[in-house]
Formats: C-alpha cells, structure tokens, sequence
C-alpha cells in the first residue's frame, strides 16, 4: 500500500515533464502527494500540514537549477526541507569531563530499551574505547535483568544490579560502582512506562534526579503512530531529554515519528536500532532519515556502506576494465563478491532509490550463493575466456553448479550485453553524455535523490559511488529480482559528481529485470548517439555556411 | 496498586471524554463547514486512522452537502455509525470447549507485548476453570523464557521450555503440545519470539513451527493471534498483512491501549483484512485484558482531544 513518494510524485508530475517553471498551480498535485507520503509514515497530521507548506515556500522560492526538471526540482525542495527538519547537524552522546558518563534509557514499554542498551555498551566500547558499566533498573518486568546480564555475558561487558532496592537506589549504586570500578561510562537501563502512569514517570524522574545522567534519551519504537507526539512530550516534562534513539528501523516503517520526537523534544536522534544482531545500531543522519520517510531509498548509506568494504583501487580498476571493454567473468565475480561483503543483498538492496519501500522484494542469499556457484564452476581459462564456453563446458558448468544449462546461459547472455553496452558507452566516448540533452536525460533517469545528495556524495570518492551503482545494477538484471534496474543503477550514479553521474548513469541502464525488453537500454544510447551525430552534423552545415 | 487507586486512574484518563473532542469542535456554535470537517479528520488522523480519516470525512462531506448534518449530534451520530460499520464483528467468548487441548499460537512484533499478553490470557483461562500449559518457543530473546516461567509461577500455570540457548522454536512447540495432550490441558498457548514481518527467513520459521504443531497434532493450532501495539500506526496494517500470509493470523489482540493511543490502526486492517479483534490490553496487571468491544472503542475515537505540536 505504502507507495513510493518518488513514484507518486513521477505520476503527479507526468505533465510538468519538460516544463521548467514550478508555479503555484502545478505544485499542489505534488504538495499533496507529500502530504499523503508523510501521513503514511505516522507525522503528526498537523506538522504534515506545516511541513508542506514550508516546502511550498522554498520550491517556489527557489532559482531554477539549469537543466533540472520541475519535479526533480520539487522533490529536492522536500528532502532540503526534511533534512533541515530533523538535522542539521549529526549529533553525538556528550561526554563527561571527569568521571562516568551517565546515561540514561528510557521509554515506554517494548520500545527496546534492554536491547539498545547493549548495542550502546557495544558501540561505545568498539567504536569510542569506553569501559561501559551496564546497569539493570528494571525491576518491574519479570525476568529484565536477567535478560540484560545474559546480553553483558554475551559481550563480556559487567550488568549491575542490586536485589531487592527500589530503581532509583539500583542506579545510584550501579554509579559508585562504576566509580570504583573504573568504568567510565553507565547506562541506566529502566523499565518501559506508560508516559500517563504518574507514578512510574515520577519513579524515572527521581532516577535522574539521583543520578544527574549526562544524557537522557527516549528510545521510541519506529513503528509508532501519532501518539509519539504525546508519549515523548509527556516524557520530556519529566526529564531532560538530550536525545532520541529509534529502533526497529529494519522493518519497513517509515519511521515518521521522527519528525514528531524532533519537534517536540528539540533534541536531536542519535542513533537508529537496525537489527536483531547486537552490533546493529547506526548513528542517525539527517540525509537517510529524509530519504526513508520519503521513500526514497538511503543512497549515502549504499556509498558509505560500499566506502567501508569496498577497496576502492581494486573498484577503480575493474570500473576502468568494463570502460575500456576488457571485462571478463572473472572481473564479474569479482564486482559481484566485492557488494556481497556490503552485507547481505536484502539490505543493500533496501538502500536503493525506490527499493526501500519495496518490502516484499526479497533477495534471497540462496540466489546469490546460485549464481557464485556459476562463477566457481568456471575453470579461471573460462572466466578469462568466456568465448570458450561451448555446449559441453556449459553442461559441465550447469553439472558442477547444480543448476540448469539455462542458468548458465542466461548468465552468460547478461554478460554479453553488459559488456555490448560498455562498448557502446566507450565508443560514444564519456564526455559526449555531458551534452545538453545527455545531461538531462541522464537526470531524468536517475532517481530525484541522486540530484539530492550530491552535495553529500561529493565528499566521497565519486567513482567508488559510480562503481557500486553499476555494479549494483548489473546485479539486479543479472537477479531478475525485478525492480526498475535502471532507475537503480542510474539513481546511485547520480549519487556522483558529473562525470562518474552521467558515465554511469547508462550501464545502470543495462541492469534491467529479465524478460523486460532486452533492447531498451541500448536502444536509448542509440538514439543518443543519433542524436549527437545529428547534432555534428548540423553544426558542420552551419560551419559551411558561414 | 489498590482496586481504589486504580479506578481512580481509570476515571482520571476516561475525563478526557467530558471534554470530548468532537464537542471542542462545535464550541461556540460553530456552524459545519469545510474548516470544521477539516478539524474533524484531524481528529481522525491523530488517532492513526491513517487512510480511513480522508475516507470518513469525505463521506461526511457528502452527507452534508446533501443537507442531512444539521449540528453537532448528527454528526456525531454519523460518524459513529460510519465507524461502527468498519468495525463490524461476530462478538462473544473464544470458544476453547471443541478443541482438546486448544492450541494457541501467539505470534507479533518485536516488544508488542506477546509475552505479557500470554500472561493475561493464561490468567483469563484459569479464571474460567480451564487449565491451561505455557510453551517457551521464544527461544531468540535472552530470558524470554525465563519472563515466561515467572509469569506461569504467578499464574499456577504449567510451563514447557528449553534450558539451553537457541533451542530450536518448532521443537519447544513440539514438546509443548505433546506435553499438553498427555496431561490432559484445556488450553496450549505458545510463545514465540518477536519477529520483525519484514523479516522471511524468520517468518518462514513461525510458518515451521506452526508446521510441525500441526504434525503434532492435527489441525492446531486451532488459533493464531497477532498481537499488536497499541501505540503502532500504519505499520501496524503492514505487519498485519505479513504475519497473516505467512501463518494465517486468526484473531488479533492490541496491547498498551491504557495510555493517549487510540489504535485507529485497527480501521485500516479491517477494511484490508476483516480480521476480529479479540481483546484489549489495557494496563501491566494480570487481569487487565479485557474483550474488545467495538462500541467503546469507536466511542474512544471519537471523544479523543485534540492535540496540537506547538507548546
């Protein structure tokens, strides 16, 4: 049901294609669209309402970006307007400047305060070289300490808890422990409340009152409706909050209630549970919130995520050998292995323009482990020179693989047209795609995020993100797990600064879904490459004439 | 808490419906316009309604154009009538007599509240002369059975779980049914570890457990319910939807609904779904769960305040 705003607002806008002028009038289709799309992800109605207003003001405010169509424009305003909602700026936990860091968990109940204090302990001890001390005030779920003292063994982080004393005293002596122990930092893990039962919320306010917690934080479940407006505020009275964590984030909600916890509490999130494992849980950006509750996908997540596990020489080089043409099975499995240690697909796929909100499309690992399978049945000759690969050695391949000769062959069909489309994408020469035209349409083919986060993107190594959008894409085709295999390749291409973005915004194109047409890709770069010799030619008469 | 402190809380959040929302709309004589009916799906909204405000309201709009709202009491009573209908349901007991024993399957969300509500079921049963056996095939979450175990030592229920760490859910069900045959219980009730829907390969494995239940003991479980919470919005539809594809939810329970949320969710898997909803959670002691009752449901939805983000 949860239809991407990007999709939505590509409908809305079919009839401003082209134009440039964004105007009062045919704004409206598409601030209504936002509006729904936020609504669908649990704003409260009334700041959906503010917000689109404010987005209203700055896209028709805003210069015409050179070359950008209207819709694109739009939706920059939205996620320019968002980011500025939940960031700016990427905040961090505070530190004391002698003895321990306090920190205390709090929330209602099931948001995963329990869980989230061991993945804090984690974080801060792998990621900050701190000695945390975890501490179990929650005395009011059976079986809560328990639970923390068997996540601390698991980690081999120490759990404090004092038997048969109220919470607020647990805490106090879970510090002087923490104190004497050397440990520099205490998380307060307390028991989930409901933000109207005065009793418990008085309970947690002396906790802080007895501690002095350097940070507070809510731990709000990202699933949660309209109602977190009213639940964080309620807390938020009692303490002083200095943060928010989100949890849950690896379902499909949209996490809306983001908006609400920001704007109510005015501290920043700090950090997004995004997993069952203990080591999942990511510091909070601006950028990927917007994106998400937008559904828009998280493509400076993908680029960060390529940077830490991608070897960029080893990126660049095999970027280079599919440019020049010279690309083999063996680059392939290669390119194929080197996104497979981003994580698994499921994930990496989620932070796909228009992919995140396609909850249902599931990448099996199995298909993945299939088509390695393929790779490794090869002799090395055969990745080397795949030409070499007649009925017999496919048949063989098919044998060793467990798998069916068409699979061997689908396989080696999508490699031939890759490779076609790099040759044709050579020939053309890179630079000629920066054309007028070219341009444009390498913006309208990629997603509207890809405009967006270039600023952000441009930090980063710009081929590495150009790399991971080609070769994400050609995974996709190469899956045929569905999914615009264009929109993807070439969205994370806009990812990139110029040239990487329009270099590679077109093998993106080649990563369409099987039994799509197999002609489409190249077909546009034909007409393309028509074009711009139309184009030659002309300027030649005109030359001539003059 | 004292039975008189907890009333007291009782009537301190049910004050809320003297102020009524609907009514703060009318105040001053308000005449029914686009504005008013604007306010109205607000209302709607801030109850997680979600689509089905837009829906309602429209249908209102119509109503009055048509000429047939002429002040506060008709529209209240269109709405209510409105609301009513999307929440239509066969109301009653479960009937736990045909089945023995009745297994149960309990299945949700991470932290919605499935242990807790095994818990009041347990108690509930019990109180109605059944006996009733726990099974631990929450076997994922660190002490979830250990949570499960004191709650069963509260409840005088029997209790089947693993010792070891991540046994395996669909043999903890396993023995948990077959120890409830042999002893004769009325009723089974399995847990199961909070799973995110998104999640396949998790929800291939309750789809397993269930499997192999059904090997146990042929045709259980005879129910499947989802638990909710209260407090979730659209996401709760989506998790419907899932949990219901994968192990053919039958029923469904909303926890937390004691604080300001109204669950509005509810409307949308309705429409999507037709699923019942058997009970309401409504606070942390064993005998708050209580039958659902669409009247006073819809009744809270309409009589919610309105809230307002700016301070």
């Amino acid at each position: 049901m949860f239809e991407s705003l990007t999709q939505r607002l590509t409908q809305s806008f079919a009839g401003l294609r082209g134009r440039r002028e964004l105007t009062a009038e045919n704004i409206d289709e598409g601030l209504s669209a936002v509006r729904t799309a936020l609504l669908e992800a649990d704003v409260h109605f009334e700041l959906a309402t503010e917000f689109t207003e404010r987005v209203s003001a700055r896209a028709l405010g805003a210069e015409r970006v050179k070359g950008v169509d209207a819709s694109d424009q739009f939706v920059h305003a939205v996620h320019e307007e968002l980011v500025e909602l939940m960031g700016p700026e990427d905040a961090t936990l505070e530190f004391a400047k002698r003895g321990p860091t306090v920190i205390l968990m709090a929330g209602l109940q099931g948001a995963g305060k329990t869980t989230t204090c061991a993945k804090l302990a984690l974080h801060l001890r792998d990621k900050h070289a701190k000695r945390p001390l975890l501490v179990a005030a929650d005395i009011k779920r059976p079986a809560a300490v328990e639970q923390l003292r068997v996540l601390g063994e698991r980690l081999k982080i120490p759990v404090f808890h004092k038997e048969g004393v109220a919470p607020p005293d647990v805490c106090a002596a879970g510090l002087a422990a923490a104190e004497a122990g050397g440990q520099d930092v205490v998380i307060l893990d307390t028991a989930g409340r409901m933000h109207v039962d005065d009793e418990l919320m008085a309970e947690v306010a002396q906790i802080a009152d007895r501690t002095r917690p350097h940070n507070q934080l809510l731990v709000v479940d990202a699933m949660t409706g309209q109602d977190a407006l009213q639940s964080a505020r309620a807390f938020h009275e009692r303490l002083t909050l200095t943060g928010v964590v989100l949890t849950k984030m690896d379902g499909d909600a949209r996490g809306g209630a983001a908006i609400s916890l920001k704007r109510v509490t005015g501290c920043p999130l700090l950090f997004l549970g995004v997993g069952e494992g203990l080591e999942d849980l990511d510091p909070f950006q601006a950028e990927r919130m917007a994106g998400r509750i937008l559904g828009m996908g998280d493509v400076v997540g993908l680029v960060e995520t390529a940077q830490e596990n991608i070897d960029e020489h080893e990126a660049q080089a095999g970027f280079e050998k599919m440019v020049m043409g010279s690309f083999t099975l063996e680059d392939m499995l290669g390119m194929i292995r080197m996104v497979r240690k981003m994580g698994p697909m499921k994930k990496v796929m989620g932070m796909m323009p228009g992919m995140g909100s396609l909850g249902d499309m599931d990448v099996d690992e199995g298909e993945m482990n299939r088509l390695e399978a393929l790779f490794t049945s090869m002799t090395p000759g055969e990745r080397i020179q795949p030409e070499i690969l007649d009925v017999s050695r496919r048949r063989r391949i098919a044998r060793g693989s467990g798998q069916e000769v068409g699979k061997v062959n689908e396989l080696i069909k999508r490699f031939k047209d890759l490779k076609k489309g790099m040759k044709q994408l050579n020939k053309m020469g890179l630079g000629s795609m920066l054309g007028k035209a070219g341009k444009r349409e390498a913006l309208a083919g990629m997603s509207p995020t890809g405009g967006m986060v270039d600023p952000k993107a441009g930090k980063g190594p710009g081929m590495l993100g150009g790399l991971g959008g080609a070769l994400s894409g050609g995974l996709g085709g190469l899956l045929g797990g569905g999914g615009d295999g264009a929109g993807l390749g070439g969205g994370l291409g806009g990812g990139l600064p110029d040239m990487g973005a329009s270099g590679m915004g077109a093998p993106g194109g080649m990563a369409r879904p099987m039994g799509s047409s197999p002609t489409r890709g190249q077909s546009d770069l034909a007409k393309q490459r028509k074009k711009d010799k139309a184009k030659r030619k002309q300027k030649r008469k005109n030359r001539k004439k003059r | 808490m004292s039975l008189f402190q907890r009333l007291a809380q009782r009537l301190a959040s049910t004050r809320g419906a003297l102020a009524d929302g609907l009514s703060s709309l009318f105040r001053g004589g308000r005449p029914i316009d686009d504005e008013l009916l604007g306010e109205l799906e607000r209302l709607l909204y801030t109850a997680d309604l979600g689509p089905t405000a837009t829906a309602v309201t429209a249908e209102l709009k119509r109503l009055h154009g048509r000429g047939e709202l002429h002040g506060e009491e008709d529209v209240r009573q269109a709405l209510h009538t409105m609301l009513m209908e999307r929440m239509e349901q066969d109301s009653g007991e479960v009937d736990l007599d045909t089945h023995s024993p009745t297994v149960i399957l309990v299945v949700g969300v991470n932290g919605s509240g499935k242990t807790t509500t095994i818990a009041k079921l347990a108690h509930r049963f019990q109180e109605a002369g059944k006996s009733v056996l726990l099974g631990a095939a929450d076997t994922y979450r660190a002490a979830a059975a250990d949570q499960l175990e004191i709650w069963a030592e509260r409840n005088g229920a029997q209790l089947v779980r693993q010792h070891t760490d991540r046994a395996d859910p669909a043999a903890v069900a396993f023995d948990a049914v077959t120890a409830g045959v042999a002893r004769e219980v009325d009723v089974v009730l399995i847990d199961t570890a909070g799973r995110l829907h998104t999640q396949k390969n998790l929800m291939d494995e309750l789809d397993k457990v269930r499997r192999v239940i059904d090997k146990c003991l042929p045709g259980a479980p005879h129910h499947t319910w989802l638990v909710l919470d209260g407090t979730n919005g659209q996401n709760a539809i989506q998790q419907a939807r899932h949990f219901t594809e994968s192990v053919d939810v039958s029923g469904l329970i909303v926890a937390k609904l004691d604080g300001t949320a109204r669950g509005g969710a509810l409307f949308g898997i309705k429409e999507a779904l037709g699923l019942p909803v058997l009970y309401v959670g409504t606070g942390e002691q064993l005998e708050l769960l209580e039958v659902f009752e669409p009247e006073a449901f819809v009744n809270a939805i309409v009589s919610a305040g309105l809230e307002t983000p700016s301070d």
